[in-house]
């Protein structure tokens, strides 16, 4: 016995040991949003190993939108119960913020992803390999393309069902990256989420070496920006002595009352706040595809799988804008002054660059990919507003364009010929003759791109336009438009080519879709047309979301 | 009683929407149920009428507001009706006539395989034109005034497969459009000034109102009336209206739509009573159209031409009333009453000779139909009397009242409005009677000699120079009509016959019983006002002349066409003559004055679009093209030039900022 209470009062008389091992106190309620996707991508993962072969798909998918669907009721609870307005806080030791940005983009992330989920379980575009159902995924990702290994895989009728998991992983990862509350949960979020999406893009059942280069050079260049990102979080955390947003902003803001000597040497030094804040800003500005860190877009764009194409411009948009919202909104407004003309350069590039660039492009996706460069630009104008309505008008373009996107790119996933997807624009000649139903609906997408009345492009662009000339930003108003003339020069030239012109005796088919695409398809033209007739809800309910919380 | 005013325009409006939309189902009744709505809408008036009767002058007038078209702050406009004497004068004769002209229009159309398509336009343009006359503010009356528009120009094209008939309802729609013009600018100047443009506000306010504003008001209405009401310098498009069928003619372009210039400037009194000056050009206006209508009527050989001619120069005499003010309102309306009715049974007559003369037009080869046509010679001889002013007949009263307020109107401008009216009865004697010997008396000059051609029968083509007639005659037409059957006049039937009894009726007794004890004046004055004015003449000194000159005129005409065989082909004529027959150089004016330096814009515009426009547009885009070409060039798939391009992006990022620090 008295050992016991010798080492006991060893502990309690030595001066400098730790007073006490307090449990980390997690608000569980409050980040139930992404405990489930998380929970639901281990789960899945398990289904992989133990159950058999047949039942995986109708497993995997199940989960995976009861998880999302689950995920977004925990959003609109959270919501409904105050946390995005009054008691909007910092939870998780400081580690991620509920506020009404967060909750109205992991709201929307897991809507993407919803749909997302649909078009990746279609199982009736391509012809059936061997009798059996097939997806857009390779039927074994580790086998060499045109291998001995992937002919079996392909007559033993395997697919990957390990995308829905891997969707999940990723789509946690954006669950917290617009909410993540200090550097370090940022940077790992933004791998959480970027890994697996460089596996989905390296998985088209088609086109398999596109596919798998497409997902190198985003790899690579994803690695390549996350240490830029990297590098910018060690710069702040010397110049601030923390990685939290908040306690970054004190420091800049200058209202710090106690200095930690330990990073007192280096604190305060403005040269690494400025070079640390450029190279966290790069980071931000490569996942959105600003000029000039978007050269990998149209080729990421246009070798992954088109639902992962369409998952990816949607909600790693979304992810990555909500990120930048927070950190320029939260960290950085004290140095608006000095990151303001720079992004000014951004976003005028991006805007000009993006519609310039996709004049002369070939390729649906492509061109899709460099109308998102395009539309990266007229988002970071609203972001760079600093206003209020600046916030809310890009929370409800990011609503407004993800859906749009999603339905694009499920649209291209329905035109194909002997090859797959039919994606050269060639192949799209007098389509509007042969299939109206799906050139119009394409059409209304692409008008919705252009920012055509009656459409969400509109009212998103009119919400951040305006929110961009309150701003002070007159000029860039100014260049987004010429830079929407212009871009609307090729969206219209489609609609063109696919209604007025005499369609090509062996032009590709349209495939009918099961309910899955179908229903995506569906939502994409209800969300886009219901935001451009009636926006005024769902405005006022991204103003509501419109506050960031310290 | 009030809701039985929206019923008014309903019923035709009705009959038009289930007529144009009805298809073919209804091409063996549609007719017939395009006339009873017409004759509704009539029996409706009538018991308006009656009802309007019992009650006293000041309390006749009744209001209905139907609903609110336009509620804006600020801005209200109502779909509502007012029913005074001056509508309910209209809205008789509009559904009277109208209803005897869907009756005769049965028979006249019979054989047209689109008549159901024909009554479907003749029913939407009554409901136009009640709506024009019943709507209590400016606004609604222009929709009325463009609702007789488009009626008026489907139906001067309803044989659209005549590029002329095709051409000439362009022409009216066009001439109109400069004359809608004027109509809407009055409006925004009403709502401007008086913040409203409901009639009894605006006619109320105008007391108030500076004489400049109402100045301007007034004769932006006047230009309104001018292309309604084809008076110079719009009148270019009433003879080629003439393309349409006749019964179109008799309705729209004889006896109502072309009078509501004439009822604009009536309802607009107060306006125009404030502004002397809008008030002149009026009287200005409707003088030099009274005369010029009657020497175009003196020339032409086309029958409907001719009366086209004379509608023209009667809605003259009409404007001169309304221009001269309180003294004149009532003997405008009245005189276009009286007018509705003559005018639409001569046009009515014609129609009838036209049809038992293989539809041919030119008067020089009519002659001695009186024994085939007994029916339609009497009721053309009554139209006839009362559009001379033959003493005792409708046309007397109302155009002798019209004289007398001329002169009235006191001064010098009295006298002279005096002469020109006075003038014009002489010429209107002249051409009427000229209309009346060509067609009913002398020989026949439409039967056939031995050849079997002849009598110089050539295919209807009233308008060519005669010079250059007789030229194509020598050479083509001859042997072409060789063939044509000689036409074997007769009677028409009972459906266009009974109108036209009905109508002369009322060109015999309407005058007078207009005038018994001033009933006409006593009915209309709480609306419009009236004065006696001081005439230098007395009442039957003026009479006097007026039959006088009636008389002169008549002699002449007779002395020319009466006395004298009349040529089958028409004698090169004088200078005036042949001036008159081009409807005195009009369509040469517009197309010197107006078209021409019309085309040399466009041409310069679309000179401008193609080189500059065009070029700056297509420009533009190669550039952006070429520039794109360029751009995409970067992208060249190498990840290390990726990577690059990353990389001096961030370098240039942070540079920036800490430049922009360090400025």
């Amino acid at each position: 016995m008295s050992h016991v209470a010798t080492v006991h009062s060893l502990w309690t008389i030595s001066a400098d040991a730790p007073a006490a091992i307090l449990a980390p106190d997690i608000e569980y309620m409050q980040l139930l949003p992404v405990l489930i996707v998380i929970g639901a991508a281990v789960v899945g993962i398990m289904l992989e190993a133990f159950l058999p072969r047949r039942a995986r798909y109708y497993a995997q998918v199940m989960l995976t939108l009861v998880a999302l669907a689950a995920s977004f009721a925990a959003v609109v609870g959270l919501a409904a119960s105050g946390h995005a307005t009054e008691k909007a806080q910092i939870a998780g030791m400081g580690a991620l913020a509920v506020d009404g940005p967060a909750l109205f983009l992991q709201g929307t992330i897991a809507l993407v992803a919803i749909v997302s989920v649909l078009t990746f379980a279609e199982r009736r575009l391509d012809p059936a390999a061997h009798g059996n159902r097939v997806d857009s995924f390779a039927a074994q990702g580790a086998a060499t393309p045109g291998g001995v290994a992937e002919q079996q895989a392909v007559k033993a009728g395997f697919t990957t069902t390990e995308v829905f998991p891997i969707l999940l992983f990723a789509v946690a990862g954006m669950l917290v990256f617009p909410a993540a509350n200090d550097l370090l949960t940022l940077f790992i979020a933004l791998e959480v989420f970027s890994l697996p999406l460089y596996v989905l893009c390296a998985l088209a059942r088609r086109q398999r070496l596109l596919s798998q280069e497409a997902a190198l050079k985003y790899f690579l260049l994803g690695a390549f920006s996350s240490a830029f990102l990297l590098f910018g979080v060690a710069l702040l955390y010397g110049y601030a002595g923390t990685v939290t947003y908040g306690g970054i902003a004190e420091v800049v803001s200058g209202d710090l009352q106690r200095v930690d000597p330990a990073v007192a040497a280096t604190m305060g030094n403005d040269a690494l706040l400025l070079i640390g804040g450029a190279l966290v800003i790069m980071g931000l500005l490569f996942k959105v595809g600003a000029v000039p860190f978007h050269m990998w877009t149209p080729d990421v764009y246009q070798g992954a799988p088109t639902p992962v194409t369409g998952f990816m411009a949607a909600a790693t948009k979304v992810a990555a804008f909500g990120a930048l919202l927070r950190l320029l909104y939260v960290v950085l407004p004290g140095l608006r002054w000095d990151w303001r003309p720079v992004m000014w350069g951004v976003v005028i590039v991006t805007m000009l660059v993006g519609a310039i660039v996709a004049v002369t492009q070939t390729d649906v996706k492509r061109l899709l990919a460099y109308s998102s460069v395009a539309h990266a630009g007229f988002i970071l104008a609203g972001v760079i507003a600093t206003t209020p309505s600046g916030i809310s008008s890009v929370l409800f373009y990011l609503l407004a364009y993800s859906f749009v996107t999603l339905g694009a790119f499920a649209v291209v996933t329905l035109v194909r010929d002997a090859g797959g997807e039919a994606t050269h624009l060639s192949k799209w000649v007098g389509l509007g003759r042969r299939s109206p139903l799906v050139a119009a609906v394409f059409a209304v997408f692409l008008l919705a791109f252009a920012g055509i009345p009656l459409t969400s492009g509109f009212a998103g662009k009119f919400a951040v336009f305006k929110a961009a000339a309150e701003g002070g930003a007159g000029t860039l108003v100014v260049v987004g438009v010429a830079a929407s003339a212009i871009a609307a020069f090729f969206y219209i030239r489609v609609i063109v080519l696919m209604f007025w012109n005499e369609p090509k005796p062996e032009g590709p088919t349209v495939a009918v879709p099961s309910a899955l695409t179908s229903t995506a398809i569906a939502i994409g033209v209800v969300v886009t047309v219901v935001l451009g007739v009636a926006p005024q809800y769902f405005l006022d309910l991204a103003g509501q979301a419109g506050v960031f919380v310290r | 009683m009030e809701n039985l005013i929206g019923l008014l325009v309903a019923a035709p409006l009705l009959g038009a929407a289930v007529l144009l939309c009805g298809g073919k189902r209804l091409d063996r009744a549609g007719h017939w149920l395009g006339t009873a709505l017409a004759a509704a809408s009539f029996v409706i008036g009538v018991v308006l009428f009656a009802d309007m009767l019992g009650r006293d002058g000041e309390e006749r007038a009744l209001h209905s507001h139907v609903f609110s078209w336009i509620p804006v702050e600020g801005f209200q406009a109502d779909v509502a009706f007012q029913l005074d004497q001056l509508s309910m004068t209209f809205v008789l004769l509009i559904s009277g006539v109208g209803t005897l002209i869907h009756l005769y229009s049965v028979g006249y159309m019979e054989h047209d395989a689109r008549r159901r398509r024909f009554f479907g336009y003749l029913n939407l343009f009554l409901a136009a034109m009640l709506l024009l006359v019943l709507a209590d503010n400016y606004l609604l009356l222009y929709a009325g005034w463009e609702g007789v528009g488009l009626a008026s120009y489907l139906l001067i094209g309803f044989w659209q497969h005549k590029p002329s008939a095709a051409t000439a309802a362009k022409k009216a729609f066009i001439v109109n459009r400069v004359g809608d013009m004027g109509l809407s600018i009055a409006i925004m100047l009403m709502f401007t000034t008086f913040g409203t443009f409901a009639f009894e506000p605006v006619l109320a306010g105008a007391g108030e109102t500076s004489e400049g504003m109402l100045t301007a008001i007034g004769l932006m209405l006047l230009l309104a009336a001018c292309g309604k009401s084809a008076q110079v310098p719009l009148q270019s498009w009433l003879g080629d209206a003439m393309e349409g069928p006749t019964p179109v003619s008799a309705l729209i372009h004889a006896a109502t739509m072309v009078t509501a210039g004439v009822y604009l400037i009536t309802r607009s009194g107060a306006v125009f009573n404030g502004a002397p000056d809008a008030q002149l050009v009026v009287t200005i206006v409707g003088a030099v159209t009274l005369i010029f209508g009657a020497i175009v009527g003196c020339a032409k050989d086309d029958i409907k031409k001719a009366l086209a001619g004379s509608t023209m120069s009667q809605i003259g005499y009409m404007v001169l009333a309304a221009g001269l003010g309180p003294i004149g309102y009532v003997f405008a309306i009245m005189h276009l009453v009286t007018h509705g009715f003559f005018k639409a049974g001569l046009f009515l007559g014609a129609g009838s000779v036209m049809h038992g003369m293989n539809d041919e037009v030119d008067m020089r080869k009519y002659g001695g139909l009186r024994k085939y046509m007994p029916v339609t010679f009497v009721t053309f001889g009554l139209g006839y009397l009362a559009i001379i002013g033959f003493p005792g007949l409708s046309g007397f009263w109302s155009k002798d009242k019209i004289i007398e307020a001329a002169f009235a109107k006191g001064g010098t401008e009295g006298w002279i409005l005096g002469g020109v009216a006075l003038l014009g009865a002489a010429i209107t004697a002249y051409y009427m009677t000229r209309v009346m010997l060509m067609t009913f008396f002398g020989e026949p000059r439409w039967k056939r000699d031995a050849s079997g051609a002849v009598a110089g029968a050539s295919p209807q083509r009233p308008d060519v120079e005669p010079v250059a007639e007789n030229a194509a005659d020598a050479d083509t037409a001859h042997p072409a009509t060789g063939a044509a059957a000689e036409p074997h006049p007769h009677e028409s039937p009972k459906s266009m016959t009974i109108p036209m009894i009905v109508l002369a009726f009322g060109s015999v007794f309407a005058g007078g019983l207009f005038s018994l004890n001033s009933s006409f004046v006593h009915w209309l004055e709480p609306v419009t006002g009236h004065d006696h004015g001081h005439s230098p003449l007395s009442a039957a000194a003026v009479t006097s002349a007026t039959v006088v000159v009636l008389l002169t005129g008549v002699a002449l005409a007779w002395a020319q066409y009466g006395r004298r065989p009349v040529p089958v082909l028409a004698p090169r004529g004088s200078l005036l003559t042949r001036a008159a027959r081009r409807d005195l150089l009009q369509d040469d004016f517009n197309h010197v004055a107006l078209v021409k330096p019309g085309e040399y814009l466009t041409r310069g515009l679309v000179y401008v679009d193609a080189k500059a426009v065009d070029g700056a547009v297509n420009g533009t885009a190669a550039a952006f093209g070429g520039l794109s070409g360029r751009m995409r060039k970067v992208q060249n798939g190498f990840v290390r030039s990726y990577a690059v391009s990353m990389f001096g992006g961030t370098a240039v990022l942070i540079a920036a900022t800490l430049l922009m620090r360090a400025v």
